[in-house]
């Protein structure tokens, strides 16, 4: 049945966002932290346990699937519907704030993954 | 006969988007495969396109949310909406195995840190360079260098003026736009395809709509990893936001 892996998927978005907005609540700041991360996690959990395969095999993989496969129609929508207006009008400091901050951070990418991969590599020394 | 269309496409909004955007999609693969012999994705420049109707809309109707404010485009808002985001953002995890997860786990989460305090250094530079002097306009404008929900969050927790919030804002979707255009340009130069490298991209760049929306222009298959560290940045954000971050800036000017 297709709507057995519609029903994890959303059990584990449920889960994951009331973890995510109690996680906020105990940090107090009024933000969902980690919800969708959260919730990914307890979907790869779930999809790779045996005891969770009559919700995650079959047609109820399809009920999955459809989903990850409308990920991009939806993120085109996502764009369509951001505030590009308003980050044009917010005048040259936000422009260059913004700019300057995504420069930085893509520069940062390969030096924090080299870390990654050196700390993986000391693990398999041990 | 204006009437009877906009009657029957307000009713069935989400319908709508629906055919918009998948002929959208196929325009843009199109492009995609004829114009440019496949070397820009078709994703990015459908992407590309939603980002300029928004641009378009907004302008058009003044409003804040791109062409979901144009009445016969309503559903867009739905589809694009938060909801239907991360229930197809969750969706993409189907098919991870655990093990790639914890490979990269270490960097990931230093790559969270490391993005928001690098970002709001960025731009408190930036505010300061413009000539701001007041710790709380620095620190605004430099937690809405980390994402557009960081800096108004921040900048109410310390009180700031309703025009550094609206500048926060604007950094910020600045950020999270270029994130959604520039990434698959710059992917192969900074190494960004395997799951290890999309973890510590998702932590770094944080703005959850500008890391779904560059991997999915950039390979697909990279979407979960950088998603879910890219959830996990904003609380940090928010939580670093107006206490250590806005004392250290204190403490300087």
């Amino acid at each position: 049945m297709i709507i057995y892996g519609v029903a994890l998927l959303s059990v584990c978005l449920l889960v994951g966002m009331l973890f995510g907005q109690a996680l906020g609540l105990v940090l107090g700041i009024d933000a969902n932290v980690g919800g969708v991360g959260i919730a990914m996690l307890l979907l790869v959990v779930t999809s790779n346990s045996p005891r969770f395969k009559a919700l995650s095999s079959g047609n109820a993989a399809l009920g999955i699937q459809f989903w990850s496969a409308m990920y991009i129609p939806i993120v085109v929508a996502m764009a369509a519907q951001q505030n590009v207006a308003g980050a044009t009008s917010g005048g040259m400091l936000a422009l260059v704030a913004g700019v300057a901050a995504v420069v930085v951070s893509f520069a940062l990418v390969p030096v924090i993954s080299k870390l990654g991969n050196n700390d993986a590599s000391v693990e398999e020394n041990k | 006969m204006m009437d009877l269309i906009s009657a029957v496409f307000n009713r069935n909004s989400l319908v709508v988007a629906f055919a918009v955007i998948g002929v959208t999609i196929w325009v843009s693969y199109y492009i995609a495969d004829k114009l440019t012999a496949g070397r820009i994705h078709g994703s990015a420049i459908a992407i590309a396109i939603g980002l300029i109707a928004a641009y378009w809309g907004g302008t058009l109707s003044g409003g804040t949310k791109g062409v979901a404010d144009l009445g016969l485009l309503g559903g867009i808002g739905l589809m694009g909406g938060g909801m239907l985001r991360d229930f197809a953002i969750v969706s993409t995890a189907f098919g991870v195995h655990l093990s790639e997860l914890k490979k990269a786990g270490a960097a990931g989460v230093v790559s969270i840190f490391a993005g928001v305090i690098v970002s709001f250094v960025v731009g408190a530079i930036v505010a300061v360079a413009f000539g701001y002097t007041d710790p709380v306009a620095i620190t605004t404008i430099g937690a809405g260098a980390v994402t557009y929900i960081v800096g108004p969050v921040t900048g109410e927790a310390i009180g700031a003026s309703g025009e550094m919030i609206t500048l926060s804002v604007a950094a910020g979707l600045v950020k999270s736009i270029l994130v959604m255009i520039g990434t698959p340009l710059i992917a192969r130069s900074i190494g960004l395809n395997n799951p290890q490298s999309a973890m510590v991209f998702g932590g770094l760049m944080g703005t959850t709509s500008g890391v779904a929306a560059g991997l999915a222009a950039t390979d697909p298959k990279l979407v979960p990893y950088g998603a879910m560290t890219a959830t996990f940045y904003t609380g940090v954000g928010c939580l670093l936001g107006p206490s250590v971050l806005f004392m250290i800036v204190s403490s300087l000017f």
